[in-house]
């Protein structure tokens, strides 16, 4: 049972916000021209300003700054005129300045709302406090404790590599009541940032990283619970993983007369539980202040304008339009989205045919096996839509039937071009005269007198048989649906 | 428009009293009992000196989150080369294959992302 249903057994219902930190993609870092790059030799692609060597002047990077704000216009939010950047001040060995450069009051984005979509295609909606711009720490390793972690360790390893690469925080509302809700809202996220190039979005990388804000309150309540952090949480199966054992164990723990505690509480994959991770109840105190190394910001509404007039079409319009306009499912919607240029190619297809139904069925199917099979991408290969368009203009105008379209795709495959030329050039066109059709009946009912005998003694599924040693007399040519209604005739 | 804040902010200090130890703590510096004394008279001293601002009427000056004048100092988002590692580890108290070796860590990170 799913935390959520099993709060919803007790009487409460889950209130989850999440905040995620996910790295650009940019060549160099945020405020240096040190390469951004994951992995690599440690500490090999630093310099001065990553290291927080005295007297070094970081400068923003454009690019960051750009895709900043084409997030925040990808989800409505509002991009103020006026924006800085604040020193966050705290120690910790993998960030060598002893202060990180983030954003306080004045973020480049305000507001906005993620619109998302359920496995069962429910849209829902989760609103956004900010996007704000930040750099990343260092990376440090625990040595000395054999298992890598903190505790037991004799000293720390660090690796500047990352420090300095531009993350954008995003902080939602806590407008999601269930850990499916919080796992598709990230997918959401995701596929937005992909779509516009701003971010790889790995979380196996650590490209993407977020925690979640649980509390519970009783059903039908408005006040907000005491909330608790969950951090840790390494993969979207372990987000969905996560919230639901920490929903139920608030449900639990105030069931049974206790109170939720504010408190950080970090993931253990392996036992499938939170735990607390008070160390000493340190309040943190960051003593934000504004960078005087970095001028502010000003975004003028010219380049807010060009911004979002070259956005691409958004995401959830996209899958309304595949799932309402042109009827396909959740799931085909879904998996094309997830693939951008495979859905750019569905896109042309459509456009060219007018046949979503059918243009899906190809590029989902048989295209997207012969990729798989060729390692071609389908964009790439010999295939173009227009092709594609014509293939389907011959399956309507039932000149070639659904068989011979198979092998067409094939042959398309293989470079054979434009399919209606093959189709004339070696007279694969569809026999529907119901002369020749006849004929071919005929013979096959001579010749399988037992099927036809069995077919009249009331086993009617030889009929599948018949028609199938037809197809066969034919090449593969003669009209199904012809075949099927003049068999059943002359056996009736 | 919601402007809400990170959390970890706390309020402009007073300039009524200053904890002394807990500012120390926050700078990592470790004071005897009479530097507690001493630097809490002093910084007392500054903040009544800063304190002068409120007697001034500020109405007609905008809020300044900056007393430079300049906007919008950005860069192309190119390449630069860096600093080669054994000059950067060179200058480190103590390294280990290619990474800074630093004591071990204790507390919990905090809000580091
Ligand atoms: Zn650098």
């Amino acid at each position: 049972m799913s935390g959520t249903t099993g709060a919803a057994a007790a009487g409460y219902e889950a209130v989850i916000g999440i905040e995620c930190h996910v790295e650009l993609k940019t060549q160099t870092k945020m405020f240096c021209g040190c390469l951004n790059e994951f992995g690599g030799e440690p500490n090999t692609k630093v310099c001065p300003v990553c290291l927080g060597l005295p007297g070094a002047l970081p400068v923003p990077n454009l690019r960051a700054i750009e895709h900043m704000i084409r997030s925040g216009l990808a989800f409505e939010a509002a991009i103020p005129a006026f924006s800085k950047f604040d020193r966050k001040n705290y120690f910790y060995p993998d960030m060598p300045k002893d202060y990180q450069i983030s954003q306080y009051d004045m973020p480049l984005t305000q507001g906005g709302v993620v619109r998302y979509w359920l496995e069962d295609g429910t849209i829902k909606e989760c609103r956004l406090v900010r996007i704000h711009l930040e750099e990343d720490t260092g990376k440090s390793t625990h040595a000395g404790s054999g298992d890598g972690r903190i505790a037991g360790s004799a000293y720390s390893l660090v690796d500047f590599n990352r420090a300095g690469v531009p993350l954008m925080e995003c902080v939602s509302e806590p407008d999601i009541r269930s850990a499916e809700e919080a796992v598709a809202f990230l997918e959401a996220l995701k596929r937005t940032f992909v779509q516009l190039g701003v971010s790889d979005v790995k979380m196996e990388e650590g490209s993407l990283r977020c925690d979640a804000n649980v509390s519970i309150r009783p059903i039908g309540a408005h006040e907000l619970g005491t909330k608790t952090e969950i951090k840790n949480m390494n993969s979207f199966r372990s987000v969905q993983r996560a919230i639901d054992s920490e929903i139920a164990r608030q449900v639990a723990l105030v069931t049974s007369g206790g109170r939720v505690i504010q408190e950080t509480r970090g993931w253990d994959e392996v036992h499938a539980t939170t735990h607390s991770m008070r160390s000493k109840e340190e309040a943190h105190d960051y003593r934000y202040f504004p960078d005087p190394d970095l001028p502010p910001l000003e975004v003028s509404e010219n380049t807010v304008g060009w911004l979002r007039v070259e956005l691409p079409e958004s995401v959830i319009r996209r899958f309304t339009r595949y799932t309402g306009e042109y009827g396909l499912n959740v799931q085909q919607a879904t998996q094309l989205i997830d693939n951008p240029s495979l859905a750019e190619y569905f896109d042309a297809c459509v456009a060219l045919s007018e046949n979503p139904a059918q243009s899906v069925n190809f590029v989902l199917g048989d295209l997207s096996r012969l990729a798989n099979e060729t390692g071609v991408a389908i964009y790439a290969s010999p295939v173009v839509p227009k092709h594609v368009a014509e293939l389907i203009a011959l399956l309507d105008g039932k000149t070639i039937n659904s068989k011979i379209a198979k092998d067409l795709l094939e042959r398309m495959w293989s470079g054979g071009g434009s399919p209606k030329a093959i189709v004339e050039r070696e007279g694969l066109a569809q026999t529907s005269d119901p002369g020749a059709v006849a004929k071919f009946v005929d013979q096959v009912l001579a010749a399988n007198g037992d099927a036809v005998a069995q077919y009249r003694a009331g086993k009617t599924n030889v009929l599948g048989f018949l028609v199938g040693q037809v197809m066969k007399a034919s090449g593969g040519k003669a009209d199904p649906a012809l075949v099927q209604t003049m068999m059943t005739q002359r056996l009736a | 428009m919601n402007t809400r804040l990170p959390h970890g902010s706390i309020p402009i200090l007073s300039s009524e009293k200053i904890d002394v130890r807990y500012v120390a703590k926050l700078a990592r510096i470790a004071l005897t009992d009479d530097e507690v004394e001493r630097f809490g008279t002093q910084l007392a001293d500054l903040l009544t000196h800063v304190d002068a601002l409120a007697q001034l009427d500020i109405a007609s000056v905008s809020a300044t989150a900056q007393v430079i004048e300049s906007r919008n100092v950005l860069r192309d988002d190119l390449p630069r080369p860096g600093l080669d590692r054994d000059v950067v580890l060179a200058q480190a108290p103590a390294s280990q294959g290619g990474f800074f070796r630093v004591p071990r860590i204790i507390a919990v990170k905090g809000e580091a992302s």
